[in-house]
């Protein structure tokens, strides 16, 4: 994965761990995690394959755009691996 | 005493006396069909109730002062915060947890937006605020205004980092040490840190 | 309030998707209360339930999880925390085939004559 990534921009019906306001978002990867069960099997009782999980960092520019509170000001939140791709 | 943090003096919920709910009804049955189906027992289902019941912002607060005091627990509680936790003897159950460092120039924040994800195996449960509507949505939107509504003005200078927990990882706020505070005890320092200030919503107590 | 995501979607697409109520990050929304409760014992009880049953792998977190944002986009205001807890404790019990709809309504019909407050009904 490389270290600027984008929030793939889905919106299926279903649980998903992936917040809306970042669908579509680029961020900076800060820090691999896991792998834990992917959340989008286990909410339904099925057995769950293991994702990287990742830390990724955003600015509130990023985020927002011009309309943010302080555009430089940083927001981080784990999305799993499905869920983003190469943003360079 | 010095390590009751509790912040707020709170009512409790209407309890043993009040009339009857469908939902409270629920619970009774859901509990006597777990135990009768063997999955569970009344003494099982009292030690988990007790085992939350002792995890309070206490805990958290000696980590923090232990962090304050001990440069090597720092550098492995910012590495690993689920093992730096077990080391002190606390029994965090599953959870995995990352602790954010407070420094000059930036501010940590820790929010849930899609339901309330808290580090309760360390701190206990959250705050009814953590869990409403307005601090879920407008943290991630405004956190500069959330936090002056916790009484902490931010200067324009300082970095807010928010910290949405999204999946498998819980938060909790390494603040900074209070000036003034070289003479103080572990102990002494740990009745300092308040559970606001290990969400990010607030800082620790000055000291005097 | 109409969280549809205008913009992301062409306007040919007639059903565009709907920002579940449980998302709510960047929502508008006003200042934040701050009152507290203790909790009662029957929510400690939820709690625990829920901690055991996870533990056991009966089902996940993210079961709880699934079967509250599938609860209706008012459940948010007209039920409380815990509330959205066990109903959704006990729609995962179901689906893992613990217990069954019928075993459940039986119960809590023999509940709720024991008494009419929580302290009765419990036993």
């Amino acid at each position: 994965m490389t270290s600027r990534v984008r929030v793939r921009n889905w919106h299926p019906p279903g649980h998903i761990r992936t917040p809306a306001y970042l669908r579509g978002k680029t961020g900076t990867i800060e820090r691999k995690l896991g792998p834990f069960p992917n959340p989008e099997q286990g909410a339904y009782g099925l057995a769950a394959k293991n994702l990287a999980l990742y830390r990724v960092r955003f600015t509130m520019r990023d985020i927002w755009g011009d309309t943010a509170e302080a555009p430089g000001d940083t927001l981080e939140a784990e999305i799993y691996a499905h869920w983003l791709e190469p943003a360079d | 005493m010095p390590h009751d943090h509790h912040d707020h003096h709170t009512p409790p919920r209407p309890d043993n006396d009040e009339p009857l709910t469908y939902w409270q009804t629920m619970e009774i049955a859901v509990r006597e069909l777990l135990v009768e189906k063997g999955v569970t027992t009344p003494e099982e289902i009292a030690g988990a109730i007790d085992r939350m019941d002792a995890r309070s912002p206490t805990d958290g607060a000696r980590v923090i002062a232990r962090a304050w005091t001990d440069p090597d627990f720092k550098v492995r509680l910012l590495t690993d915060a689920s093992a730096a936790c077990r080391e002190m003897g606390f029994d965090i159950g599953p959870m995995h947890l990352i602790a954010l460092e407070n420094r000059p120039g930036l501010h940590n924040v820790v929010v849930c937006t899609l339901c309330s994800c808290y580090p309760r195996y360390l701190i206990g449960p959250p705050p009814d605020w953590y869990k409403t509507r307005a601090y879920r949505s407008r943290t991630v939107r405004e956190p500069r205004s959330v936090l002056a509504e916790f009484g902490l003005t931010l200067p324009e200078g300082i970095e807010l980092r928010v910290h949405d927990s999204t999946a498998d990882m819980r938060y909790i706020v390494l603040p900074e040490r209070p000036a003034g505070t070289d003479d103080m005890t572990e102990d002494a320092l740990a009745a300092l840190v308040t559970r606001d200030s290990m969400i990010g919503t607030g800082l620790p107590r000055q000291p005097g | 309030m109409d969280t549809r995501r205008a913009g992301t979607y062409p306007a040919a697409m007639s059903n565009p998707p709907i920002k579940s109520w449980h998302d709510m990050g960047g929502d508008i929304a006003g200042p934040v209360p701050k009152d507290d409760h203790d909790f009662a014992l029957w929510e400690k009880r939820v709690d625990a339930l829920l901690v055991l049953c996870a533990g056991k792998g009966i089902f996940t977190v993210d079961g709880l999880r699934r079967a509250i944002e599938d609860l209706p986009p008012d459940a948010f205001e007209t039920m409380t925390y815990y509330e959205r807890w066990i109903s959704s404790v006990n729609r995962n019990l179901i689906e893992a085939g613990i217990y069954s709809p019928a075993d459940l309504a039986l119960r809590m019909e023999k509940i709720s004559a024991r008494g009419a407050s929580y302290g009765e009904a419990a036993q």
